[in-house]
């Protein structure tokens, strides 16, 4: 019988009612008594020197409160990078300065170079065209292998070059692999692009600006994964704004995929300027400038090679990346092309030695940093890919390979510095194989043929590090920040509680999740549980949501606030119950005395505690609010397998879904129909990657898919329906609820799979065609089979 | 958005009148031009709604048969009151997304003659005629490149006749990202002999494909084409597809027409 409360129920999502209902509460409805907009006015080319940018005529323009220029932040530091990486020389990374408003140079269409606030947001582009900008143009550096070629032009001047660092991964290790190299019985190298993608969430950046002349105290409403991150790095690196006078909100957030989770100028500039103004400034970011100022993700060119020994034994992988960092590093760039993707590599396989090269270069294009996944779809791909192409080259079955290979004995430290704790491939893949039909897979090819259409099957398997972050670890590995998770619950006297989480839920649901959660361990109804998040005022320090964590860290945090609770709940008990405490037991929402019908509900209790008349107010405080803080002892280690089918007309190279399966292992789970939805979504944009999203610029680095007219989002009618199950489950051994994550799954897991499948389609037909460049659109797809 | 004056005149006459103003631009259903003016790519000083003349709405059946379609006539009222000519109403209920095909018209399409849109397509393979406020206009002299048409400055379209075949039919392939067609092939066989027209491949805009209409006019089979194809040395080459892309689906796209015509 599925459960209708608490752990593992299919909760209805309670947040929804507001978000269906236009009821929510997003940045862009916050409006403030006598706010002004704001208009960046946005570099139109790539790569050139500001020699001009007069603002003289516009300031007269009718509206205007006041034109800022890069000039007006010489004073206030840069946009502050999250994470510093070392390369393999032992050298940090290079570090380039990231203005708020373009100074001297603009190094990409899109940086702002000029705000204008007025009155209304049409004056401030009024305003804005009034401004004389000069640009000497320069040659745009776009390829990141010429970008690194001896005298290509420089995207930073006072930089050596355009590599911010060549990262070895284990250095240590590289000679031992080049010799598995030589010594393979058969060696797989492919060549492969992982697409340059724009994470588009429903809803564009906003931020608000407020400043408080009286207690001067600044406000900052923004649409933001995690908005403690934003008040250290705004505050503490930026504008010099101590934490306890700096608040930062986010409240409903539209869908994040990482590319909310990063410090922007728009949002330093609000504050900034807020003050500077004295009053409210509000920036609603359009379509367009969301394509060309939010961080991209991927853009890695990667070459990978894998050695087998002559039973098929996988026995050394080799990597050789080139990740684009864009113009400058976005608040956590350094940090996906190395540690959250080259820790990757092992995937499922024990593949013993393991050798990863990652070259992170500077080009003229907008930063690239975390997306739904960030760097594990990246490896994940890049491994699936070679390991099908091994099997092909082999003339073995592609899944037999996979489980000749897989890791079976856990806890497993792979030779790329993470160590699985829990896990089972051949039970996901088992599952897999049962949900896909593979002996009917025959049968469906010769109908497809008989309609003249090619028909492609593709596995894969994916494992993935959530849960972010120990702190200890990444602190070593070069992050600014500790990656803990913080909740405080409060119960009020009448027994109901609020949980302020340091996650933030964007989407999500965590409101009926972690509801759920607090619930089963009380044993009360989850309607009694409030969820609050998104409010450095309110929440302790928290570090936000993406990586998979919130439930797996912040819910950890949570549970440990709620045991304190309860503790001390038990004691409230022992107390009015007259029994010993080690006696008490919490059941159902109530205290009782073991072995007795003595009991007192948990309404009771909470009273006592706020009511103290009958209370132990020698032993213990009253109240009955706890904050906990919680820091992963590891990662968690989602796993599952994959499979896609494709079918192909070979006329137009036009590629349908016909079907995807996806069984995952997320450990133990809250609410199983939240799960399905995450894994929904993210199998929906890791579709998009693979059939249809492409970032392109030209050689003069223009952004050519700067609308949706020419950036192909997924709509419903280019998917499937899914079949997902998420039966198979070894509980994470570290954490409290046994959980493991699983908002990125989807996306990192199936690109390879409809690859693979369109790959086996065209092979199906004879072509010789090995790998084809994501996105497979009809026209890559056409070109492939000519 | 610029400023601008807005009229929404209820007569051809007065539209005509309207548009006689400096720097005025008559608006059909804005499906390009309302996101053009919130670029900031066009100011116009006076827009002129054609979507208040009645004498403009509607469609109806000609004596010589022909299927006349007002030239404010939004595409939903072509696609579910356009029955008389199955394939253009077929055509018309594929344009865009519903909020487009209720609010674009066909004057608004074939005046802006974008060279991926599907009317133009329609048009010009079917032979129609573009009646303006002063004159009859032949499809086949109507489209002149791109964006370009034979309607003269402040004139519009009050009507489009569309002769109705004995079958017809479009074949759109779609752009992955805007849906708009990446190549579109229009098919209709006449008593007198079949025409082909096809959009979103060419950088000239919609054209006849001569050789294909000729081999179809003697035998209307998709084995007909067998053979025949066509350079794309002139197609458009984008992010899309390439010119030889381009050139290879509009063979594909006719012979589906053919074989789909009814």
């Amino acid at each position: 019988m599925p459960k209708d409360g608490g752990i593992g129920a299919s909760s209805k999502r309670r947040e929804d009612v507001r978000f269906l209902t236009g009821v929510g509460n997003y940045t862009d409805d916050i409006n403030m008594h006598g706010q002004a907009h704001v208009f960046f006015l946005r570099s139109d080319v790539a790569h050139g020197t500001l020699t001009t940018v007069d603002t003289s005529a516009a300031a007269d323009m009718p509206g205007v409160v006041q034109i800022f220029t890069g000039a007006d932040f010489e004073a206030v530091g840069g946009m502050p990078c999250g994470w510093q990486v070392t390369d393999k020389h032992g050298e940090v990374m290079q570090e380039p300065r990231h203005p708020v408003l373009a100074h001297g140079k603009v190094r990409h269409v899109g940086e702002p170079i000029a705000a204008v606030v007025a009155e209304t947001l049409e004056q401030a582009r009024d305003a804005a065209e009034a401004i004389v900008v000069d640009i000497a143009e320069l040659p745009a550096v776009m390829d990141m292998k010429a970008a690194v070629a001896e005298g290509a032009p420089k995207v930073h001047d006072d930089l050596t070059s355009n590599l911010c660092y060549d990262w070895g991964f284990v250095e240590e290790n590289k000679d031992a692999v080049n010799k598995a190299f030589e010594e393979a019985a058969h060696v797989t190298t492919l060549e492969l692009v992982n697409n340059r993608l724009v994470a588009n969430p429903m809803e564009p950046r906003v931020a608000v600006g407020d400043y408080s002349r009286g207690t001067d105290e600044h406000t900052l409403f923004t649409t933001s994964q995690n908005p403690h991150v934003i008040r250290l790095l705004m505050g503490a690196f930026v504008l010099g704004i101590p934490e306890h006078k700096l608040r930062v909100v986010s409240p409903d957030v539209g869908g994040g995929f990482g590319t909310k989770i990063f410090h922007y100028q728009e949002e330093a500039f609000c504050t900034f300027a807020a003050k500077a103004c004295n009053r409210p400034v509000k920036w609603t970011s359009s379509r367009t400038e969301a394509f060309m100022s939010d961080a991209h993700g991927r853009d890695h060119v990667t070459k990978i090679e894998l050695a087998l020994d002559a039973d098929n034994n996988f026995t050394a992988l080799r990597t050789d990346t080139y990740a684009n960092m864009g113009a400058y590093l976005s608040t956590f760039a350094p940090s996906v092309p190395t540690w959250l993707h080259g820790t990757l590599m092992a995937g499922n396989y024990k593949t013993p030695l393991i050798y990863v090269n990652v070259k992170a270069v500077f080009t003229n294009t907008v930063p690239v940093d975390a997306y739904r996944g960030a760097g594990r779809p990246e490896a994940t791909f890049q491994l699936e890919r070679v390991v099908d192409k091994a099997a092909r080259e082999l003339g073995v079955d592609p899944i037999a390979l996979r489980r000749q290979n897989f890791i079976t004995e856990f806890p497993y430290a792979t030779p790329v510095a993470v160590e699985y704790d829990t896990g089972d491939y051949h039970a996901t893949m088992d599952k897999l194989e049962e949900m896909i039909d593979l002996p009917g897979f025959a049968a469906r090819r010769k109908a497809s043929e008989a309609k003249g259409k090619l028909r492609g099957l593709g596995v894969n398997c994916y494992i993935e590090a959530c849960g972010i972050a120990p702190s200890n670890l990444v602190g070593q590995l070069g992050a600014r920040a500790g990656l803990y998770e913080s909740a405080t619950v409060r119960v009020n006297a009448t027994g109901g509680l609020v949980v302020m989480t340091g996650s933030h839920s964007h989407g999500q649901g965590h409101e009926t999740s972690f509801a759920q959660v607090v619930a089963e361990m009380i044993g009360i109804d989850e309607s009694m549980i409030e969820i609050v998040h998104g409010d450095t005022s309110k929440v302790p320090m928290g570090m936000g949501t993406y990586g998979s964590r919130s439930i797996a860290v912040g819910g950890s945090a949570m549970v440990r606030a709620t045991e304190k609770i309860i503790n001390k709940a038990k004691k409230i008990a022992s107390h009015l119950l007259e029994a010993s405490e080690s006696d008490i037991e919490l059941k159902d929402g109530a205290f009782s005395v073991a072995g007795t019908d003595k009991s007192v509900a948990w309404g009771d209790v909470t009273l006592a505690a706020y009511v103290p008349h009958n209370y132990p107010l020698e032993d213990i405080e009253p109240g009955l609010e706890e904050t906990a803080f919680y820091d992963p002892s590891n990662f968690t280690y989602p796993s599952g397998a994959y499979a896609c089918e494709v079918e192909v007309d070979p006329e137009t190279g036009k590629v349908t879904i016909e079907s995807f399966a996806a069984a995952d292992d997320f450990g133990n789970i809250i609410n199983p129909m939240i799960v399905t939805g995450q894994v929904h979504g993210g199998i929906a944009q890791g579709i998009g990657q693979a059939l249809l999203e492409n970032c392109a610029y030209d050689e003069n680095g223009q952004l050519l898919s700067a609308s949706y007219m020419d950036y192909a989002m997924p709509r419903a009618d280019d998917l499937p329906m899914f079949d997902v199950d998420h039966s198979c489950q070894t509980p994470c051994t570290h954490n409290p609820l046994g959980v493991k994550g699983c908002g990125e799954a989807g996306a990192i897991g199936s690109p390879p799979a409809v690859v693979n499948a369109v790959v086996d389609a065209l092979r199906s037909a004879g072509k010789e065609v090995t790998h084809i460049d994501m996105p497979l659109s009809p026209d890559r797809v056409w070109a492939a089979m000519q | 958005m610029y400023n601008f004056e807005f009229e929404k005149p209820e007569t051809v006459a007065d539209a005509v009148a309207a548009l006689g103003a400096e720097d005025a631009q008559a608006l059909g259903g804005g499906q390009t031009l309302i996101p053009t003016l919130k670029q900031r790519l066009a100011s116009p000083a006076v827009l002129v709604s054609l979507k208040g003349i009645s004498e403009m709405q509607g469609i109806c059946t000609a004596n010589d048969g022909a299927l006349c379609i007002g030239g404010a006539t939004n595409h939903a009222t072509v696609a579910t009151e356009g029955g008389a000519y199955p394939a253009l109403a077929a055509t018309a209920a594929h344009i865009g997304d519903p909020a487009v095909r209720n609010r674009g018209t066909i004057g608004g399409s074939l005046a802006n003659n974008d060279p991926s849109a599907c009317y133009p397509a329609a048009a010009l393979g079917s032979g129609a005629t573009i009646v303006t406020n002063t004159r009859e206009i032949a499809a086949d002299d109507y489209f002149q490149g791109m964006f370009t048409t034979a309607l003269e400055e402040g004139e519009i379209i009050t009507e489009v006749r569309f002769p109705v075949p004995e079958k017809a039919n479009y074949q759109k392939f779609l752009q992955p990202a805007s849906r708009f067609a990446l190549v579109g092939v229009f098919v209709a066989k006449y008593a007198d002999g079949v025409r082909v027209a096809i959009t979103g491949a060419s950088n000239d805009g919609v054209f006849r494909w001569s050789e294909a209409e000729a081999a179809l006019s003697a035998n209307f089979a998709p084995e007909a084409l067998d053979g025949l194809s066509l350079s794309g040395d002139d197609m458009i080459s984008d992010l899309h597809g390439t010119g030889a892309y381009r050139a290879h689906l509009c063979a594909v796209m006719t012979k589906r027409a053919v074989a789909a015509a009814s």
